[in-house]
């Protein structure tokens, strides 16, 4: 019940989550702690490499209390769940709040895009969406910022000082105008807050 | 991407139906997102600002609509892409197709060809290439075109050889094209027994029986209602006991066609039809 009051009070729907270099470790610090009854879905795209077996999902679930799943087609999104773009496939989010998976073009070297996933997410969320960008080598992630901060959602960026690598983060600062620029400690905290 | 970010719905369901009127094509089923993303990234790469400027050049002439078809739809493939497939393809689903005196494959989405060479080499290296027909159709004229050609850049090639390698390949992968100038040109011996065409998944009914189908990463581009309708067609392509595949991020567990299937490989999304 309380809980339903604070989503509403908030009103945010979505989580999505961006990173690179280093990034996967930046994710496991920020969903460490939360609580088993995270009521928003998570929707986390780092880069990997293609065609390499990945062991992602068990490392996440050693690591937080959410369940956590690699996204498949047409899925349903559902509150309290991380889902982590699967490697070689660019992901979208649909208006009926379904995930569509797709393997056209590399965007800015990658596949997963980060850019797609948060605009896709946008378009649908629109100003109910959080979007987080995290350390990383490379500058994707800031174009999907900018689409969640035109249609009002709320932007965070790492703090570059603490990023492994710091040019995802320093791309997006200098590109879209940034609610937070935090450490990863107080992005968790910030997560909490919006209960 | 562009200044365009979104499509309002309406002007969508528009430009739809204004295809499918003039050229018959039915991109309704698509999913929306990812569909709407490549008409953006199109209109933005022809720097066009409004749909209907896409529509007065749709209208132009067919040879317009082709360019626009070959753009908005992903043709984005390599060979031997998942090399855990073909592996596991080599090792469960070949020695049942051996068993028959003919051998019949439908690629289904084979685009540029990529795919059709990767299970021809496989075939070949497993002795059931010169039984077996494969039959390679996608929706666009000009793929299959360059499918047929089977012309790929050699730059490309050194990922390829260690997909094939990664696929439990036999030999070397350079044994099966040769060089010129910058371009690796596949072998005739492959192409013998490969017949293309063009097939639309969304109008087209199926056009024979097989041993195999291969979807791999076509459905993803459909909505739900649509896949079941290709899920049901591939069905009844299938004998009892004719595999089915899709790519590995796709897969029957909710589709309603799902008890007609068994599992041969869960993670690699090999089915066998039962019933």
């Amino acid at each position: 019940m309380e809980e339903n009051f604070k989503i509403k009070k908030n009103g945010y729907e979505a989580i999505v989550i961006g990173g690179s270099w280093g990034g996967m470790e930046a994710v496991i610090k920020i969903v460490k702690d939360l609580p088993v009854f995270f009521p928003l879905p998570i929707v986390v795209v780092v880069h990997r490499q293609k065609n390499v077996e990945s062991n992602l999902c068990s490392v996440i679930t050693k690591n937080t209390r959410l369940y956590t799943k690699e996204v498949t087609d047409k899925e349903e999104i559902r509150p309290g769940t991380i889902y982590l773009v699967p490697a070689n496939y660019h992901v979208l989010v649909e208006k009926d709040r379904t995930f569509s998976l797709d393997v056209s073009e590399n965007v800015l070297f990658s596949r997963p895009s980060i850019d797609i996933v948060f605009e896709s997410a946008s378009l649908v969320f629109r100003n109910k969406l959080i979007g987080i960008l995290l350390t990383g080598a490379n500058s994707d992630g800031s174009q999907g910022l900018k689409a969640i901060s035109e249609m009002g959602g709320l932007t965070i960026v790492q703090d570059p000082m603490e990023a492994i690598s710091k040019t995802m983060p320093l791309s997006a600062i200098e590109r879209v105008k940034i609610d937070h620029i935090l450490k990863l400690e107080e992005i968790q905290s910030l997560l909490m807050s919006t209960l | 991407m562009s200044a365009l970010l979104e499509l309002d719905d309406d002007e969508y369901l528009d430009l739809l139906l204004f295809i499918k009127g003039m050229y018959g094509f039915d991109f309704t089923l698509y999913s929306i997102a990812s569909f709407q993303r490549r008409i953006r990234r199109y209109m933005a790469n022809m720097k066009m600002s409004a749909v209907e400027e896409l529509k007065r050049y749709l209208e132009i002439d067919q040879f317009h609509f082709n360019n626009f078809l070959l753009e908005i739809t992903v043709n984005v493939t390599e060979m031997f892409r998942d090399p855990g497939f073909f592996k596991e393809l080599r090792a469960k689903v070949i020695p049942q197709l051996d068993t028959y005196p003919h051998v019949r494959v439908w690629d289904a989405g084979c685009s540029t060809g990529e795919e059709v060479y990767s299970l021809a080499i496989l075939f070949k290296e497993e002795g059931i290439l010169k039984k077996t027909r494969i039959y390679a159709t996608d929706i666009n004229q000009k793929v299959i075109n360059e499918a047929a050609e089977g012309i790929y850049p050699l730059s490309v090639m050194k990922d390829y050889s260690k997909n094939y390698i990664n696929a439990g390949g036999h030999t070397s992968l350079s044994d099966y094209y040769f060089a010129r100038y910058n371009n690796a040109i596949m072998n005739e011996q492959l192409k013998a027994n490969v017949i293309y065409s063009t097939h639309n998944l969304v109008s087209d009914a199926s056009f024979n029986e097989f041993n195999l189908i291969v979807c791999r990463n076509v459905l993803i581009y459909f909505q739900r209602d649509l896949q079941e309708k290709v899920i049901g067609m591939f069905l009844d392509s299938l004998p009892v006991f004719g595999y089915l595949v899709l790519g590995n991020k796709e897969s029957l567990s909710t589709s309603r066609y799902r008890k007609n299937f068994e599992v041969i490989d869960s993670k690699e999304k090999i089915y066998r039809r039962i019933s």
